[in-house]
């Protein structure tokens, strides 16, 4: 008897494999076409943008303040700043306070009440419309401050940042392998130690990436800046001086008011503005895949 | 069952390093492992063998109470080392695991570079010597010096399986403890590998006891100077582990005087 003889060919089975080839071949096509469609949006944005904004994308659009009216030329220097400023505000509260709530959630307490009540709600805070960060940011800061502002805005960009950076740390963390926290406290680390030796670091190229993503979804929301920061003509830092305590001017914002005008100068300024904006989340993006390499 | 310790019939008595008696462990309700007495030699390697779940990783977990870390473990019982009881009042499990280091079946390196990984234990005690000294000693005494003294600087988990087990062995040694507990070393690496685990085994007990749980027989006989064979008690509905008997490997493998060892060893009963 031969022993590796394969089954047969028999008509029955060749239609079997005919079919499953078939079916191979149409879910392969499906899934390229799904991945080419799911492309189309940003690159059409891209091609839109640098048609359209390309041209106004120059020394002056950097440097300059908003234009009134029917004045020529200006830029959005102020409204870059701006932005960097607020998102930076953002980035100091939401990451260190989310890395710190994430390393409860993940390690101190994972199944402790309060950490049930932490998790649900920011799950549920990260689904919440922008515009409510807004809103919360205007009851607490604008309405006790009394004036619109940099913090303000800082303040709501916070808000929207906070759960992501709760969330996508946690995980982070949680993907540690027991097996090499175990070799930290064999080695006679006290938990302390296991979680800043050990769980951060090893932990630390995935939680960035979570921050990045954080970093670069702030970057571009309008929301929560329109009754927070407002918009102002002037530059955030003048004369030497940081005037974060009235309104102050973001891309988003920009955007936002400059594109709805019957001005073609303004519109134009917009669309560089908008170019401008997906630069810097294609640029946080890109340095998130760096930092993301799992490493373990 | 009476559990029992094989005395050296020759010369003089042995040098304890550790001397476990283990009365009952317990994860939650469940009874592990009972009555069982296991002295460790001091400079000699010491093989736990058995049929799996009977309570061998158990055990040696316990010898440096890193089962304290388990929700629900119990334990009863005194282990004594140097001069006191490592589950006595007042002992910080934390310091022990400073004493009695730990290998385990999965090689598991930091995510950290090579020399940080060795130096990695030293750093934990503040280890005012020269660092780097430590960590290359650590190396030789691990046999893996040679293999990676050009690339300190890379990631431990860029080495292949047998390396980083090696790694993990030199991670261990690296604050000189007293005792080396190994879980099943060998178990994730290649014949080759392995042998040369063993032969650093041997080479190691020179300067530290070592504490070795083993599936492999062959193992067992080619390192391990004193054999503890452990089995598991079904009677009663539940499974608990216990020593059945301890002595000699020579004497383990070539004249048991327990009928279960005989059957073990034999192959009679996995
Ligand atoms: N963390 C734990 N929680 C509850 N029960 C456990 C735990 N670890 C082990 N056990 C139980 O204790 C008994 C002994 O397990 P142990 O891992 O010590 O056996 P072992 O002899 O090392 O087995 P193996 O040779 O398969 O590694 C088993 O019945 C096991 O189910
Ligand atoms: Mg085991």
């Amino acid at each position: 008897m031969n022993e590796t003889s394969l089954p047969e060919s028999t008509p029955s089975l060749q239609r079997k494999l005919e079919g499953r080839a078939l079916r191979s071949m149409l879910l392969s096509i499906l899934v390229w076409i799904s991945a080419i469609l799911t492309s189309i949006p940003l690159f059409s944005v891209l091609y839109m943008l640098s048609t359209r904004g390309g041209a106004r994308l120059n020394w002056e659009a950097f440097t300059e303040l908003p234009p009134a009216g029917f004045e020529m030329g200006g830029g959005f220097g102020n409204a870059l700043v701006g932005t960097l400023f607020m998102v930076g505000i953002a980035s100091l509260i939401a990451i260190p306070l989310g890395i710190l709530a994430a390393i409860f959630l993940a390690e101190l307490g994972p199944n402790s009440k309060l950490a049930t009540i932490a998790r649900f709600s920011a799950k549920v805070l990260a689904g919440v419309p922008s515009i409510l960060a807004g809103v919360f940011a205007y009851a607490t800061v604008v309405v006790t401050t009394g004036t619109y502002s940099a913090i303000a805005g800082g303040v709501a960009l916070a808000v929207l940042m906070l759960p992501i950076v709760v969330l996508t740390a946690e995980e982070s963390m949680k993907m540690v392998p027991k097996i090499m926290k175990d070799a930290a406290y064999g080695m006679g680390c006290t938990h302390t130690q296991v979680i800043w030796k050990i769980v951060l670091p090893t932990g630390m190229p995935a939680i960035l990436t979570g921050v990045m993503l954080a970093i670069a979804r702030a970057s571009g929301e309008t929301a929560p800046l329109l009754f927070t920061a407002l918009f102002s003509n002037y530059w955030l830092i003048q004369d030497g001086r940081l005037d974060a305590m009235n309104p102050t001017a973001s891309l988003a914002v920009l955007i936002y008011n400059f594109s709805g005008m019957p001005f073609d100068n303004q519109i134009e300024l917009a669309w560089a503005a908008s170019l401008v904006l997906v630069i810097i989340v294609l640029i946080i993006n890109a340095i998130s895949r760096i930092f993301g390499k799992p490493k373990f | 069952m009476m559990q029992q310790v094989a005395t050296d019939t020759d010369a003089q008595p042995a040098v304890l390093a550790m001397d476990c008696k283990l009365n009952r462990i317990f994860y939650g309700n469940f009874l592990a492992v009972r009555d069982s007495h296991v002295p460790i030699e001091k400079n000699k390697i010491t093989g736990f063998i058995g049929p799996s779940g009977c309570g061998k990783s158990t055990v040696l977990r316990s010898l440096n109470r890193m089962n304290d870390l388990i929700e629900g473990f119990r334990f009863e019982g005194h282990v004594q080392f140097i001069g006191q009881d490592i589950y006595g009042k007042g002992v910080d499990p934390v310091v022990v695991r400073r004493y009695i280091g730990m290998v385990f079946q999965q090689p598991n390196p930091f995510s950290m570079s090579i020399y940080d990984n060795v130096a990695f234990g030293l750093r934990i005690n503040r280890y005012k010597g020269d660092i780097g000294d430590r960590v290359k000693h650590a190396l030789q005494s691990a046999a893996l010096w040679d293999e990676v003294k050009d690339k300190l600087k890379a990631s431990g988990l860029s080495l292949s399986g047998g390396q980083q087990q090696r790694l993990c062995i030199a991670r261990a040694i690296a604050t000189q403890p007293q005792v080396l507990l190994m879980d099943e070393p060998c178990s994730a690496l290649d014949p080759i590998a392995t042998r040369r685990v063993e032969e650093l085994m041997t080479e190691l007990k020179k300067d530290y006891t070592i504490a070795l749980v083993t599936h492999n027989m062959q193992q067992a006989m080619r390192v391990a100077d004193t054999t503890a064979f452990f089995s598991v008690d079904i009677s009663g509905g539940s499974r608990t582990g216990y020593l059945v008997e301890l002595g000699p490997t020579s004497q383990i493998f070539g004249n048991p005087r327990e009928k279960l060892t005989k059957d073990y060893i034999s192959g009679q009963f996995s």
